[in-house]
């Protein structure tokens, strides 16, 4: 077996704090315990970003699916990720005073990446 | 595109042709438009939605009703899944024209995994790889078909995997409807690490929620994983409650937050016991969301008559509680076989059981003591104590690292058997990256911290003025990337059937276009094993190729068994050598009945000569099997046997306007000799210009039958109607002659 917990129903023993509930605050109950569950999770995902969500934003920048990845790619790999690969474009475009697709484009070729280290410091602020 | 003509079937190409400049007509889902009291015709409809424009109804009001087709208030869905987008365009259309207004495009195995978009228009596998491209060419149909059955049509697909973002991002862009997206999917299921799916999720659903779409959550799965499906009840509702208040605290409003519930268990046990109780303490805590009722999977086998019965007793549990929207699971889904003329059944099990139920509640109503209540306290008790152990434990993650999940015990019960995953284990473990101070995304729908002020406070609230809008408000920057493979795309496929599209050359199907496949059906004499065997060997020496089993049953240890069989069929057929013959003209049951209204008929009957067989002869008078009294032609009966010139005696004495004599044996043209002993005895009685004479059975050939002298010959499949056309047209003939 796995080694997860084995137990026999205990419910009997277990609801007795909920038993004097009514059924109205029992569903006040359930839905305050679901919010607990999950603010940890909303708070996780507030402060951090992943490939896929960094992918997305290019997306939505008017970049392919095909231009999205290698940004992406070589953001984790100098370490710059954190700063929103969508922003490292923008930031570029700004700059170099380009068009945004240009800097992304650009940037897929390889150029501008220790711009944005120098502007960036290459990591976290 | 040009404009649907119903009677042309969908031009693909022309659904293909300047695809990439193609925008959808709008965005969000739509629910149907509830008609209070509906009345059509005679009868008042208490739980129906505002009719279609064109629909095919059940095929009972088809043959009785004509047409008569009540939309239900709950959406219906309709699954599509044969790995080819274009073929699923055809049976888009054909679902919509059976009240389907939910169209679920299924993915191909292994998309979750997939990290990216899938590009261009390659086949899948149980479904397809989705793409921008067919997502795209699947809404534009979807646009078109929607104008013709008059009803909007919401376009679903599934935002999960690890490229969830990617894609909830392309399906807004791409006026995607509904979608599933459920995090827990992705960890129990497809082992994609648990931190980066819900930070994946948040996103995800962020843009979900700016495009409006409605979301479809994953319970549903733990129902069909567990050992025994009834005692996942508590973590169904767990589940539920875990995504819908997450889905709702990043910006989803709760009535698009669906959720995919099952009624857990199916006959043989007590089925409605546990499936009632369960469905009631759902709804209970869940009465700002929206129930998507859909099928028990658990249970189904390879018999479509027995899934389609769960299927009806899950709809029942629906009328009872409430569906907003009803899925409908092909009846076959056992088989693993997509044949797409079962999903169609599907939807129409769905209309006729939920027009057939309408206005339940307003007749019956759940009780509120005893068995149901305390069950459905009990059920809501041990979802409330399973999250307090979750918290306890130290909250969602530390509970499926020790498989909390899917566990066959009924919580509190624990039989150690769930399924776990770990935190730092799992596809995209690793990808998670912590927003640094500075982080910042110039879009819209962007979920969490985003230090847009660093550059302009003014556009806080709306980061994508950054970048002078983002695709959602400028769609023109989205990049169409049409195809990336040049031998596996949507081109290749049309050349290779090119000749079965809008040619005359037909073949049947069952997955893809002409693609052969044909089902047979046989009871065997023998026993299952041998029954199975024997099956393959009948099906081969039919010619039909790659036989297979797809459903066996016993009815008898040894007497029999019943088989089904599919392979395929390799010719085709042009249809233009087809010799058939022109549809015999009928009248409206309201022209026959105006004609009888203003002047009556009366018509003698009687099987002539040494005949005893009646049957056929009932069937075209009798009322009740929609024979010619049913328009109010008045019908004295003489019986079997009757002697010819008892028969036009008869009719002279009634003073009839016709005769109608069934003759069905046929040996030494016997058959026909009557009839024209019929004519000739009317001539001698001198009435043979005021009788109308018809004569029927199965062995008479119309033709012949007039050159005996009779004025009409009706041979098999003849319905009363047939002949009540024939008698006022022909009464009106001789009138106009007079």
């Amino acid at each position: 077996m796995k080694g997860y917990i084995k137990r026999e129903d205990d419910f009997n023993q277990r609801r007795q704090h909920l038993a004097n509930l009514t059924d109205e605050e029992l569903k006040q109950r359930f839905w305050q315990l679901a919010e607990k569950a999950v603010d940890p999770l909303l708070e996780l995902a507030r402060t951090h970003t992943t490939p896929a969500v960094e992918r997305s934003i290019l997306l939505r920048m008017g970049f392919s699916s095909l231009e999205a990845k290698p940004l992406v790619q070589t953001a984790i790999d100098r370490g710059l990720i954190g700063k929103g690969v969508g922003h490292l474009v923008y930031r570029i475009s700004k700059e170099l005073n380009i068009p945004l697709r240009q800097a992304g484009l650009e940037m897929i070729d390889g150029k501008h990446w220790d711009t944005i280290e120098g502007i960036f410091k290459g990591g976290k602020k | 595109m040009k404009k649907v003509d119903i009677n042309q079937k969908m031009d693909i190409n022309d659904i293909l042709s300047d695809l990439e400049n193609y925008r959808p007509k709008r965005r969000g889902w739509t629910w149907r438009k509830p008609v209070e009291n509906l009345k059509i015709g005679p009868h008042q409809y208490s739980d129906c939605s505002e009719p279609l424009k064109n629909s095919i109804g059940i095929p009972a009001a088809v043959q009785y009703f004509d047409n008569l087709d009540p939309q239900p208030v709950q959406t219906i869905t309709t699954e599509i899944a044969s790995g080819r987008f274009e073929d699923d365009i055809r049976r888009m259309r054909m679902a919509a024209w059976h009240g389907s207004d939910h169209i679920m495009v299924i993915r191909t195995a292994g998309q979750s995994h997939y990290d990216g978009l899938i590009e261009g228009s390659p086949q899948g596998i149980g479904g397809i790889p989705v793409t921008r491209k067919q997502v795209r060419a699947q809404r534009k149909a979807l646009d078109f078909i929607e104008e013709e059955v008059g009803r909007p049509i919401n376009y679903h697909s599934y935002v999960s995997g690890v490229a969830g973002p990617d894609i909830a991002v392309m399906f807004a862009e791409e006026g995607v409807n509904g979608a599933h997206q459920d995090p827990q999917y992705n960890v129990l299921y497809r082992n994609i690490n648990m931190i980066r799916s819900f930070v994946d999720a948040a996103e995800s659903k962020k843009v979900m929620a700016w495009a409006d779409i409605a979301q479809i959550d994953g319970a549903h799965n733990a129902n069909a994983t567990a050992r025994d499906a009834w005692k996942v009840m508590p973590e169904l509702i767990v589940q539920h409650g875990i995504n819908a208040i997450f889905s709702h605290k990043v910006g989803m409003k709760k009535e698009n937050i669906c959720l995919s519930t099952v009624p857990p268990s199916a006959a043989p046990v007590p089925a409605t016991k546990y499936d009632l109780p369960y469905a009631v303490a759902l709804r209970g805590f869940f009465d700002e969301y929206r129930m998507r009722a859909q099928q028990n999977t658990k249970y189904i086998t390879s018999s479509s008559r027995e899934a389609t019965v769960t299927h009806v007793l899950n709809m029942m549990i629906s009328k009872l509680t409430s569906a907003d929207i009803q899925s409908t699971i092909t009846p076959d889904e056992g088989r693993n076989v997509p044949w797409h003329m079962y999903n169609i059944e599907a939807c129409d099990t769905a209309k006729q059981t939920l027009v057939g139920l309408d206005g339940l509640l307003d007749m019956v109503e759940l009780k509120r003591d005893g068995f149901l209540p305390q069950q459905v306290r009990e059920l809501q008790e041990r979802a409330v104590l399973y999250l307090e152990e979750l918290l306890e434990v130290g909250g969602y993650f530390q509970a499926v690292e020790m498989g909390f999940f899917v566990d066959s015990g009924m919580y509190p019960e624990r039989n150690g058997d769930g399924i776990g995953r770990k935190m730092d284990s799992g596809i995209g473990a690793g990808t998670v990256f912590e927003r640094d101070e500075d982080y910042m995304a110039p879009v819209t729908a962007h979920f969490g911290y985003n230090n847009v002020a660093q550059y302009d406070s003014a556009a806080v609230d709306n980061p994508s003025r950054l970048i002078d809008g983002c695709t959602f408000e400028k769609p023109e920057k989205i990049i169409f990337i049409d195809e990336l493979d040049e031998n596996d795309n949507v081109n290749n496929r049309l050349e290779e059937k090119e000749k079965y599209r809008n040619t005359n050359l037909i073949k049947p199907e069952v997955e893809w276009l002409a693609d052969g496949t044909v089902q047979v059906e046989l009871f065997l004499p023998t026993t299952k094993r041998t029954a199975e065997f024997a099956a393959i060997q009948f099906a081969k020496k039919m010619n039909l190729k790659d036989p297979e089993v797809i459903h066996l049953e016993v009815l008898h240890p040894s007497e029999g068994t019943r088989v089904q069989v599919k392979g395929k069929v390799e010719f085709d057929l042009d249809i233009t050598t087809l010799d058939i013959p022109e549809e015999p003209e009928v009248l409206s049951d309201e022209e026959l009945w105006e004609e009888m209204e203003k002047i009556p008929m009366k018509v003698v009957a009687a099987t002539v000569g040494q005949d005893e067989h009646s049957v056929g002869l009932r069937e075209v008078i009798d009322i009740k099997h929609g024979g010619i009294e049913k328009w109010g032609i008045e019908v004295e009966y003489l019986g079997t046997s009757c002697p010819i010139e008892k028969l036009v005696d008869a009719a002279i004495e009634v003073n009839a306007d016709g005769i109608l004599a069934s003759t069905i044996i046929s040996h030494d043209d016997i058959h026909y000799k009557n009839m024209k002993r019929i004519h000739e005895y009317c001539v001698e009685k001198g009435i043979r210009d005021k009788m109308i004479i018809a004569c029927g059975g199965t062995q008479v050939t119309p033709e012949i039958a007039v050159q005996q002298g009779v004025d009409a010959g009706f041979g098999r499949g003849t319905k009363g109607v047939h002949v009540a056309t024939f008698f006022v047209n022909k009464r009106k003939e001789m009138n106009n002659e007079n």
